[in-house]
């Protein structure tokens, strides 16, 4: 652990630091061993915990469902299959409630996003301290393991859904149509200016909303933990306020990680009916 | 909590994933489970078919029955009215057999009175005879006088 670690603004900044690789300022490519280095490497440079975490969590999630896949039987289901089946129907079903268009892909969108974001917000329920302190050991200096409070893997999934959207808009409506709609409404075409700043920012509002909005319920949630954290933390000798502020640690972090359960199913399920309701969007004329 | 190129990763990963889902996950699962869906569907209509099934065939079972009960109750008087005309049958037979035999005794009997009387007769001639040789007191030559007997026996 880096020596910043030591005070409460260290710790935090500690946790809330990516294991970012790229340029370091001497030129040589490695791993930033702080905030200001991992600034300085500008855009081309990788958040590895990051980027792994959630690589892992796709893999595991994919692997999964495809184990099931393959030795699926139309007979009495069992184990995991049961777990999929209600998976796969609970995600159909939340498509067709509020996707009308015909389109094969919206549905394994769908189970892909709550899935991987699900995985991906309940790394938060790990203890903060364990997996950084492990890989601190293994002279790893920073690992944060939620991958959905980095907007980096946030906005990365919103932008997926983004441009589908754009594809599926232009692809229903025609590059016409969909031009027209940016521009023809809501004030017809004398009003083109001013419909195309307020359609864009409708536009752009999508992904951005969904990037952020996961992001920052993941990272508000991550911080509260820390904070709980820094509480118990923060008890020096055996006083009666230090007991006493330990105590409450183990309670706040139970509470606030059961009420975090919701949070991260929550999120989970918000991002992936919005992206279908934006598909559905985007297949759909104005009228 | 800088925007870097992890972003681009993001996107990409996002992209593999959502389309391994779609080809290798997806399918196979709703397959399954609308042939699952098929088969149920299939299994109650089956059901409710051999349920169908049963109550006609119940119904025929008991239709056969009455049947065979009314048929075998025709068959019982049948045979019933068959035996008493056979009885009657024999009946009248028997009379008829018994007539015939009566006749036939009667037939006998005045055949047999018939030839007694013949044999009587012809012992009343011979009897005659000796009676009528005693009295003339000499044998009568039975060869001479054979017409006369016969005569005489005839009127007796």
């Amino acid at each position: 652990m880096s020596s910043e670690a030591h005070t409460s603004a260290g710790y935090i900044k500690h946790h809330l630091q990516n294991l970012t690789y790229g340029q370091l300022p001497d030129g040589s490519w490695g791993i930033a061993h702080s905030a200001e280095e991992a600034k300085a490497m500008g855009f081309w440079a990788l958040n590895l915990d990051t980027f792994i975490m959630s690589l892992l969590l796709g893999a595991v999630i994919m692997f999964l469902f495809r184990s099931v896949a393959k030795n699926i039987t139309a007979g009495v289901p069992s184990g995991l299959q049961n777990f999929c089946e209600w998976s796969i129907e609970f995600i159909d079903s939340s498509v067709r409630g509020s996707f009308s268009a015909k389109n094969d892909m919206v549905a394994p969108l769908a189970l892909t996003i709550f899935f991987w974001v699900f995985s991906m917000n309940l790394m938060d329920l790990l203890p903060i301290d364990y997996v950084p302190l492990l890989m601190s050991a293994l002279g790893v200096p920073f690992f944060k393991i939620v991958p959905s409070t980095d907007p980096n893997a946030t906005f990365g999934m919103a932008i997926g859904v983004f441009l589908l959207v754009l594809y599926y808009s232009v692809k229903m409506k025609g590059l016409g149509g969909f031009v027209g709609e940016l521009t023809l409404q809501p004030f017809g075409k004398w009003g083109m200016p001013v419909n195309l700043l307020l359609e864009g920012v409708n536009l752009i509002a999508k992904p951005i909303s969904l990037a952020l909005r996961l992001f920052g319920n993941m990272y508000a949630g991550e911080m509260i933990f820390i904070l709980i954290a820094l509480m118990g933390g923060a008890w020096a000798g055996a006083s009666l306020g230090g007991v006493t502020l330990y105590g409450s640690q183990i309670l706040l972090s139970l509470g606030w990680a059961i009420f975090h359960i919701l949070i991260v199913t929550l999120q989970a399920f918000i991002f992936m009916t919005l992206t279908v309701v934006y598909m559905d969007m985007a297949h759909q004329e104005h009228h | 909590m800088n925007i870097n190129a992890t972003l681009l990763a993001q996107t990409i990963m996002f992209a593999l994933f959502v389309w391994f889902c779609m080809k290798f996950v997806w399918p196979p699962i709703v397959a399954a489970l609308e042939q699952r869906k098929k088969q149920i569907a299939d299994g109650l209509a089956d059901a409710e078919r051999a349920k169908h099934d049963l109550e006609l065939a119940a119904k025929r079972s008991a239709e056969i029955l009455r049947e065979a009960k009314e048929k075998a109750g025709e068959i019982v008087t049948h045979g019933e009215k068959r035996a008493s005309e056979i009885i009657e049958e024999a009946k009248v037979q028997a009379k008829l057999e018994g007539d015939r035999l009566i006749t036939g005794a009667k037939a006998e009997i005045d055949q047999e009175v018939f030839r007694a009387r013949e044999q009587l007769r012809t012992q009343v001639s011979a009897i005659a005879l000796a009676g009528a040789g005693k009295i003339l007191g000499r044998e009568i030559d039975a060869k001479a006088h054979n017409d006369l007997l016969d005569k005489l026996v005839a009127e007796i």
